[in-house]
């Protein structure tokens, strides 16, 4: 069934992701890769992966972008990106299968790959670019939000988080309910400002994205020393070299 | 979007074939259309010819063509599951329109009727197409009134022309004559409504832009400084179509040219000056059929490629 849940998920599980802290190793997109192309998705087809323009299904990529102010202040922000499990997502309602569908007990966006007919409109109605296609097997694929790995009792209960977040180096990805405000990631989100991407696009992502943190301001003068060996004043020197310099400019 | 040919050969295509069975219908209706079996058969044929070879073409553009029939499950929310039920129920009032007029020669009373709720669920058919592009807010090219409006007219008009060069084909003069003034209307019309298209998906309007993308704007323009991967991947290759502004200026004059222009220019000076059973006049009456269909392709194609989708916005679009 495409209709998007008819009483709103109890649990919104989703990612916060910490713009301060990422610094654009691709690890958790790599692990994402890793995980899933022999997890639910499998495989994560790639096409041409040692030729001249290599292709394949991914669900997470990592952008890096600049920002510059009037003031000529810039940033480099890296960027991971990946789907939102959005509230009223798109990709949902459009699908004619019923393929698409989002989960009523904890909120995550799935495609049942078994009745996919491959007609793309789901990644056309996806602001965000969170859906991949697979060309050799004709069906849509996305991130699952780990769902084989999250609720896996096999592994231990440390490790029952998404591919991404527990590869990343920098601890810049967070996992939880954002729909308890008591959980870690929505503290997380509310000390931070966690915002939402593109919301005039009317999908109410569930995932957040912390700013980076405001720079430091410069409090003390910073302006480096120049080493100027003919000092106008001796005011600041010892004691001797006072005496010397008196002495000399008699 | 990226033009692909078998889903701009399945709007152009079904949009003319539903169009040139409204107007056989309703004509069969208003009682001026000859129920001669041979005629109903070739001008039938066309029709359904244009409609079913339009679905194949969009079906075989799945992933997935053989699970196709598992489309017409989502009908609650999903407009392309909408348009699949409808043009299978459209074929039902056709079909039975279709049998009565070719195999038993009759197209009033009962069978006109059945024909005018065809024609009526043909419209409705064609609606649903455009709603498969106006519902999705991501492309804010489509998502807007002049793509339903746009594919309504086009597809009347497209059919009006199409009866005109058939029924002149047919020697059926006073018909033509009596199809040239919504024939010219629609032209108009058809023109009216891509120059406001073309004009609303160009008058600058924002809607997303980098900075909404990423969240970022707080700290300034963001511009694209490394890119996620080295090579395109299927977001760039289906949704990072790009055409240069100057080409799209030539296509839309083609556009309007073949589409619109042409065709009333040769429809008049033949209606004016050629007597419609003459050889020559039943050609032109075909070129000018064939030159607005040639113009709709460009149009159908100028509408994917001129469609910026935002997640380009990810990918160094500035704003969309």
């Amino acid at each position: 069934m495409t209709s998007l849940p008819k009483t709103a998920p109890k649990k919104k599980l989703g990612l916060v992701i910490d713009l301060d802290i990422c610094v654009g190793c691709h690890a958790c997109a790599v692990n994402c890769k890793e995980w899933n192309t022999s997890g639910k998705s499998a495989p994560l087809t790639d096409l041409n992966p040692h030729g001249k323009d290599p292709d394949g299904v991914w669900f997470n990529r990592i952008h890096t972008y600049e920002t510059m102010n009037d003031t000529g202040e810039s940033r480099t922000v890296h960027f991971p990106r990946s789907c939102l499990h959005c509230d009223d997502a798109p990709c949902v309602t459009v699908c004619p299968t019923g393929a698409s569908y989002k989960r009523e007990e904890d909120g995550i966006v799935l495609v049942n790959e078994d009745i996919c007919i491959g007609c793309k409109l789901c990644s056309w109605a996806c602001p965000y670019g969170a859906r991949g296609y697979d060309e050799t097997e004709g069906v849509m694929k996305k991130c699952t939000l780990c769902v084989d790995k999250i609720y896996n009792k096999n592994l231990p209960e440390e490790s029952r988080v998404p591919a991404c977040v527990s590869t990343c180096p920098t601890g810049a990805r967070h996992f939880g309910d954002l729909n308890d405000p008591g959980s870690d990631v929505s503290k997380l989100v509310a000390a931070r400002e966690g915002y939402a991407l593109m919301p005039e696009q009317d999908t109410k992502p569930v995932n957040r994205y912390l700013p980076p943190r405001p720079k430091q301001m410069q409090t003390v003068d910073q302006t480096p020393r120049a080493l100027i060996h003919e000092d106008t004043s001796s005011d600041a020197a010892p004691l001797l070299a006072r005496w010397v310099d008196k002495i000399l400019s008699v | 979007m990226h033009p692909a040919k078998s889903v701009i050969y399945f709007t152009v295509a079904t949009g003319a074939g539903y169009g040139l069975f409204f107007w056989l219908a309703l004509l069969a209706f208003l009682g001026v259309l000859p129920a001669d079996k041979f005629m109903g058969f070739v001008m039938l044929a066309i029709a359904f010819g244009l409609i079913v070879t339009g679905l194949i073409s969009y079906t075989g553009h799945l992933g997935r063509p053989e699970r196709a029939w598992r489309a017409l499950s989502q009908w609650r929310s999903s407009w392309l599951s909408r348009e699949g039920i409808m043009a299978i129920l459209t074929f039902i009032p056709m079909g039975i329109f279709g049998i009565y007029w070719v195999f038993l020669g009759q197209n009033t009373g009962f069978t006109a009727l059945v024909g005018l709720v065809g024609a009526g669920m043909a419209l409705v058919t064609v609606f649903t197409t455009s709603m498969i592009y106006a519902s999705l807010k991501a492309i804010p090219a489509w998502y807007n009134i002049w793509t339903k409006i746009g594919y309504l007219v086009l597809s009347l008009m497209s059919g009006a022309v199409l009866t005109l060069a058939l029924v002149s084909a047919f020697g059926l003069d006073e018909l033509a004559l009596f199809l040239l003034l919504p024939v010219a209307v629609l032209l108009l019309l058809g023109l009216v409504a891509k120059v406001f298209y073309w004009r609303h998906i160009h008058a600058g309007r924002v809607v997303s832009t980098a900075e909404s993308a990423t969240g970022l704007g707080r700290f300034g323009k963001v511009s694209q400084a490394a890119s996620p991967h080295s090579a395109d991947n299927y977001l760039l290759k289906e949704m990072g179509f790009k055409i240069a502004r100057k080409h799209a200026a030539k296509l839309r004059w083609i556009a309007i040219v073949f589409g619109f222009v042409l065709p009333f220019a040769i429809i008049g000076l033949t209606a004016n000056f050629i007597e419609i059973r003459d050889l020559a006049a039943q050609i032109f009456m075909g070129i000018a059929a064939a030159s607005c269909i040639l113009g709709l392709v460009f149009e159908r194609w100028l509408f994917f490629a001129e469609a910026k989708h935002v997640v380009t916005l990810y990918y160094g679009e500035t704003k969309v």
